[in-house]
């Protein structure tokens, strides 16, 4: 991404019409040839490696009741994570777009302390706050709730890494949003609420949803910051990624990567109905 | 998903750097130094990194050449899928023989019979299952039976992730075996009914390790003696009590040299030294200071020996070895997948 501005000094004098990047031909070859190496090859030996297994080992390896039971749980917890991000990072967003308050700064740098701690030791802070001794958790086990090893407790760790997302991918459309339309709504006779879901709301969709499928599509492959959180009983709080963890530790190379093209299936589906939902809703909305 | 790219890093990430020229004789000041990379489970960090000093030590003594090892650490199942990948181990020391023997099936850099190469069944030092319960054993823990009783919380690592865990369940097995005559039916029983109290299945030992010690959670965890030991050193002696039960198994994380990885870098006769100096009376000496029972236990210090409790010990040859106990009780669908239910 970087290299687009890295490259614009290159263009020299001599080009005929001044493009920031040089030539459709060499950027365009440098793109396919960096997403081979770094993304597609790793993916196609994924579904090479899965072969191994053919149809029939594949839909045993994905109808076992254990990973059935983590299926649910990955995707329904990631799911519900994504929604509360939606929900939080936006009220976060909207705080610190559009208030100032002393530390404001400190609370905008907190936001992107999950992408630059290492997952496990999240997942080891989070464990000993929610674990039945723990600060929080001990509130909680004295009403007989149990956070940790449970999947709430998976839930809050793929909420925690999933906040910055959220807030990061809002945070420059809500400051491009001007506050004269705003007003400008509030003459003409509008109510907060109207002003609200007419004015403002329209605007942020997109990026409301894709924040929030970024945040998703992160929660489902998450290992590091779960797994000590989720007390991985079987059928009960087991996460996929470590059925494939399972499985490797097998040596069982082709069942793994089963594993993983069913995940990369599901999620890649999951996006794309979001994508078609968010140009749909984008059309809706273009009144 | 990370799998693919996993393989290809592999290939450029930890590989050390090539080692010095072979050709031992030193011609004046001009000093060799050879590098060798050994790649070891978790638990035996803290062992390897005095064992690195004494035997650079002895072979400088014998050799007269500088010799430096370093150390590559993690779960004994992750480390061998990276020696398979490319990582360029001249000697292994993992927690199980089944994962060096996926070594030398998957690369064939070294023969099948890898073990008979050194004594003990090329394991120099052992180590078997043990209970840590919290301080004056509030819950009475004495022996496997007590493990199965209702209320008792108790901790274990995951056996289909944590090589370590899976001498757990073998452990618990060979009780059964012998408490119930055989009785197949009464040993899955019982089995089962531990498996229901395990509270937390961590994926690795030290995972498990800290979610007893740290966030005080259970009544006991099932760990290495080894690791037993270490806990309560680090965590302040008189905290928690080690338990040894009536009967475990013998747990001997076994070594071997990669051969053909060690040839190529001119470490064929460095490497093998190395393992076979594991074996001598220091470093015998060394391996029960760090809580492992000696190979050859006349080495151990009094001090030191005392700490070993006498337990009926079984080997993993009662399971048949370790390729058959791994797929009758680990692989999807084995005993554990059918008693894990709750």
């Amino acid at each position: 991404m970087s290299a687009g501005t890295a490259d614009a000094t290159a263009s020299g004098p001599g080009a005929r019409r001044r493009r920031i990047i040089p030539g459709f031909g060499l950027s365009l070859g440098f793109t396919l040839t960096y997403l081979s190496l770094i993304v597609l090859i790793p993916l196609a030996m994924v579904f090479f490696r899965a072969s191994g297994l053919g149809w029939g080992g594949f839909w045993k390896v994905i109808t076992d009741p254990n990973v059935v039971a983590a299926s649910k749980l990955t995707f329904g917890a990631s799911g519900l994570a994504a929604i509360v991000n939606c929900v939080f990072g936006f009220i976060l967003a909207w705080v610190l777009v559009r208030y100032q308050f002393p530390g404001k700064r400190l609370i905008d740098a907190a936001v992107d302390l999950p992408f630059a701690m290492p997952t496990a030791v999240a997942g080891i802070a989070l464990a000993t706050i929610y674990g039945p001794k723990g600060w929080i958790g001990h509130f909680f086990a004295a009403h007989d709730i149990k956070i940790a090893y449970t999947p709430i407790g998976i839930w809050i760790a793929l909420t925690f890494i999933g906040i910055p997302f959220v807030v990061r991918t809002i945070q420059p459309v809500l400051e491009d949003l001007e506050m004269a339309q705003e007003e400008a709504a509030a003459t003409l006779g509008a109510t907060r609420w109207q002003t609200f879901w007419r004015v403002v709301f329209p605007p942020l969709m997109p990026a409301l949803v894709t924040g929030s499928a970024l945040a998703f599509a992160r929660a489902v492959g998450e290992y590091g910051s779960v797994i000590f959180i989720a007390g991985n009983i079987a059928g009960k709080t087991e996460i996929l990624p470590l059925l494939i963890i399972a499985k490797l530790e097998q040596y069982d190379y082709a069942g793994a990567t089963g594993l993983a093209a069913y995940m990369l299936v599901i999620s890649f589906a999951l996006l794309f109905v979001i994508n078609l939902l968010q140009r749909w809703m984008a059309r809706h909305h273009a009144i | 998903m990370a799998l693919g790219s996993a393989a290809i890093l592999a290939g450029c990430g930890k590989a050390p750097e090539a080692s010095t020229t072979s050709g031992g004789e030193s011609k004046g000041g001009e000093k060799t130094k050879r590098v060798l990379l050994n790649v070891s489970y978790d638990p035996t960090r803290e062992f390897y990194v005095e064992y690195n000093t004494i035997f650079a030590e002895h072979w400088k003594k014998e050799k007269g050449e500088e010799v430096e090892v370093r150390q590559s650490h993690g779960g004994s199942g992750k480390q061998a899928r990276s020696v398979i990948d490319g990582l360029d181990a001249d000697v292994v020391t993992l927690a199980l023989s089944l994962d060096i023997d996926e070594i030398a099936k998957k690369t064939k850099k070294f023969p099948e019979d890898w073990a008979t190469k050194l004594p003990h069944d090329s394991s120099p030092y052992n180590s078997t299952i043990v209970f840590l319960v919290r301080k004056g054993n509030p819950k009475g823990i004495k022996d496997w039976a007590d493990l199965a009783k209702p209320g008792v919380s108790v901790i274990t690592p995951n056996p289909k992730t944590s090589g370590g865990a899976r001498w757990n369940y073998l452990a618990a097995w060979a009780w059964a075996d012998q408490q119930f005559g055989g009785d197949e039916a009464k040993i899955r029983e019982y089995i089962g009914t531990v498996l229901k109290n395990v509270a937390v299945f961590d994926s690795g030992a030290r995972g498990a390790t800290t979610t007893f010690a740290q966030r005080e959670i259970g009544d006991v965890l099932l760990a290495w003696e080894n690791e037993a030991y270490l806990s309560n050193k680090e965590f302040g002696e008189g905290k928690f009590e080690v338990v040894s039960p009536s009967l475990s198994i013998l747990a001997q994380p076994p070594v071997a040299v990669v051969e053909e990885n060690a040839k190529k870098k001119g470490n064929e006769e460095v490497a093998k030294a190395y393992l076979e100096y594991l074996f001598s009376p220091a470093a015998q000496k060394l391996a029960a200071k760090h809580f492992y029972r000696p190979a050859n236990k006349s080495q151990a210090t009094p001090e030191d020996a005392a700490r070993f409790a006498d337990i009926k010990l079984v080997t993993v040859e009662k399971f048949g070895g370790w390729a058959k106990a791994q797929a009758t009780h680990f692989a999807d669908g084995g005993t554990f997948d059918q008693l894990n239910k709750r």
